[in-house]
């Protein structure tokens, strides 16, 4: 089922009652999810994903834009009508009932010619736990289960209806580090098993990247980028989405340039051509480092961290936003880092420049290193 | 024993010593009156040990009257007022305008003086020389007849008593179930809306389970206040319960105790221990049942 976001937006009154000012939780929001993919809503804390997929889930009403099911609108669809299976973040299992009455809960809402047999029911429910893998645990309470399993009958239940679309709310935040990977590795099979259109809201980059087809990325109320979770890493439109996605995290320096080439502090790092003379933000990715005793960019060595397959430099500069700076590097570059400074080349694709007023990525082409030697 | 447990019984010292001379020892002493034949407590005297006070309360048709307008107003007023208090809540949680003026509105018989209470049940109930009380008035309009509610038939009087005791004990019991209500998470609700359920389902299967412990423990309260109800009907037909037919167990001690009857310390220590023996029998059943509906998280 392909969703469609028209011109979203919620906008909340204001908790002072004497400032007039709304709080625009959603603002403006326009997108197409494709039938069948698996979309990552990223942001954090208060940046109106939640809410998004509250308005997807007809449990909030936009305050304008409109919502469709295919081509159904359903902007003004009760939440029972919308035919949306949602997983909430705390999993809002029935503690009073076993996994097997959980499950069988939405089909027993069913009324009159939708309403299934006892036997075929109870077939579908078998059915999904065998998706999900606890069919094993059908006569547990929720209390007796585990943070996954209990988060895989929260999925059950949402499927069992076979829902137009599945929503779920931070699906993996109430679990454990090893569970999470294990989790969300599950989600996307289930997700291609079904082949339902899926969104999740996540404030963690990592889970967003690694099983989402799309990823949109939000700040306070307004999406910022929506793409390839791939191409979003490459290609970040401005300087909020460049910090937030990537682990460990862009490092960030105050640069310029100036004669059609880009300076930190004095050292000449890219020529970039076709960028007109200005102070700039220079985003430049861990892994965009490469050692190189005579390398363009100097910095202050701080200590080396060994991490197996790579290494960590980390360094610190004067220009940085950021009290250190973390360069990445295989292994077999075991080159000498033990003087007090570090000198490394920047790898172009990896370097971002964004305007230092609006925080906008400013594009350039570049033949190489800057420096003339 | 060392010092820091010592430190634990001298703050307890006040706590153990109040309860130990007003509930504990009185508790064994009425224990031990209850088998001692015709005990005098000014002399502190009595006649010989045995079962004869039990007997003779068993026998009384005072005491076999107060039993039975005891059980029939248990059987009455706590399902009543438990089931009433509970779609108050539930109607009161599912409103949001208003709501708070309602709450207080209900609340309002909790903090209200019983005489100011036993004034209004007599004006709705009580036939003077000049009017037959308001709720006769009422009755007028459907054609039936004026019914004595306070002197006349033992029906009426026994409807009023179990009215009067469901309108004092509802807004307490309201409180606590508003409460509990609020306090089941809303993301319960939000599952079962996405889900489609309907008002009744969502009452039935999510919240009174959720809530179960609560009802359960009004359920018990409630058994163990009715079966010491006294006072109501003292309000509402005077002191002489006897006399009108419409006394209580608790009642009944009371008048064995100082009543016109009175001076009969061994039957009414014989009939409060039934009286404990009943409610603790009921309250063992509450439990075993309750093992099974109450769904404690």
């Amino acid at each position: 089922m392909k969703v469609v976001l028209q011109n979203l937006t919620k906008k909340y009154p204001s908790r002072n009652k004497n400032s007039r000012g709304e709080v625009v939780a959603v603002n403006d929001f326009s997108f197409e999810i494709p039938d069948g993919q698996l979309i990552g809503l990223l942001g954090p804390s208060g940046c109106g994903k939640s809410t998004t997929l509250n308005l997807l889930s007809g449990l909030q009403k936009p305050t304008s834009g409109r919502i469709f099911f295919g081509d159904d609108d359903v902007t003004r669809l009760p939440a029972e009508k919308r035919g949306v299976g949602v997983v909430f973040q705390n999993y809002a299992l029935y503690p009073h009932l076993t996994v097997l009455q959980n499950i069988l809960f939405p089909l027993q809402n069913l009324k009159g010619k939708d309403r299934l047999s006892k036997s075929a029911m109870l077939e579908k429910a078998n059915e999904v736990a065998r998706l999900v893998q606890i069919d094993g645990l059908m006569d547990r309470r929720p209390s007796e289960l585990s943070g996954g399993q209990q988060q895989r009958v929260a999925i059950a239940r949402a499927l069992v209806k076979m829902p137009r679309i599945l929503l779920m709310d931070e699906p993996l935040s109430n679990l454990d580090a090893r569970l999470r990977l294990q989790t969300r590795e599950e989600i996307r099979r289930i997700q291609r098993e079904t082949k339902i259109t899926t969104v999740f809201v996540t404030h963690d980059q990592d889970e967003a990247m690694s099983i989402s087809d799309m990823i949109v990325v939000m700040k306070d109320g307004v999406v910022q980028q929506i793409g390839k979770p791939q191409e979003v890493y490459d290609d970040p439109v401005n300087l909020f989405v460049a910090k937030f996605l990537g682990t460990p995290p862009i490092n960030v320096f105050r640069g310029s340039v100036r004669g059609g080439r880009l300076y930190i502090g004095e050292d000449v790092l890219l020529r970039v051509n076709g960028v007109p003379d200005q102070q700039v933000f220079v985003g430049i990715r861990p892994e965009g480092f490469v050692l190189n005793d005579r390398g363009a960019f100097g910095c202050a060595l701080g200590r080396v961290e060994v991490m197996g397959r790579d290494i960590s430099v980390v360094a610190a500069h004067p220009n940085a936003e950021s009290p250190t700076v973390r360069a990445i590097i295989s292994a077999e570059n075991r080159a000498n880092v033990a003087a007090g400074e570090v000198r490394f080349d920047v790898k172009p694709g990896k370097v971002f420049l964004f305007n230092q007023a609006t925080q906008e990525r400013i594009r350039f082409k570049t033949d190489g290193r800057g420096s003339d030697t | 024993m060392d010092k820091k447990s010592m430190k634990g019984w001298l703050y307890l010292l006040p706590a153990i010593l109040f309860l130990g001379f007003f509930l504990v020892y009185p508790l064994i002493d009425v224990f031990i009156y209850s088998f001692e034949e015709g005990y005098n407590s000014a002399s502190q005297t009595y006649y010989g040990v045995g079962l004869y006070n039990y007997a003779y309360v068993l026998r009384d048709p005072y005491f076999l009257q107060a039993v039975k307008n005891t059980f029939i107003l248990v059987i009455i007023t706590v399902p009543v007022s438990t089931g009433l208090a509970l779609l108050i809540s539930v109607g009161l949680s599912s409103i949001k305008p208003l709501r708070n003026l309602y709450q207080t509105v209900y609340f309002l018989p909790y903090v209200t003086n019983t005489l100011a209470v036993g004034l209004v049940f007599m004006i709705l109930f009580k036939q003077t020389p000049y009017t037959d009380g308001l709720v006769n008035l009422i009755l007028g309009w459907f054609g039936a007849g004026p019914v004595d509610f306070i002197d006349g038939p033992y029906w009426a009087k026994m409807f009023v008593l179990c009215f009067y005791t469901v309108w004092v004990v509802m807004p307490f019991k309201i409180l606590i179930l508003t409460s509990a209500l609020a306090s089941v998470n809303q993301s319960y609700y939000n599952a079962a809306k996405v889900d489609g359920t309907s008002r009744l389902r969502v009452f039935t299967k999510i919240s009174l389970p959720m809530i179960s412990p609560t009802v359960f423990y009004l359920i018990i309260t409630g058994f163990i206040g009715a079966f010491k109800a006294y006072s109501d009907a003292v309000a509402l037909f005077g002191a002489n319960l006897n006399a009108a037919g419409m006394n209580t167990i608790v009642g009944y001690v009371y008048d064995m105790l100082y009543g016109d009857s009175g001076g009969y310390p061994s039957f009414a220590s014989a009939a409060a221990i039934i009286l404990f023996a009943i409610v603790l029998t009921i309250t063992c059943i509450n439990l075993l049942v309750s093992r099974k509906h109450v769904h404690y998280e």
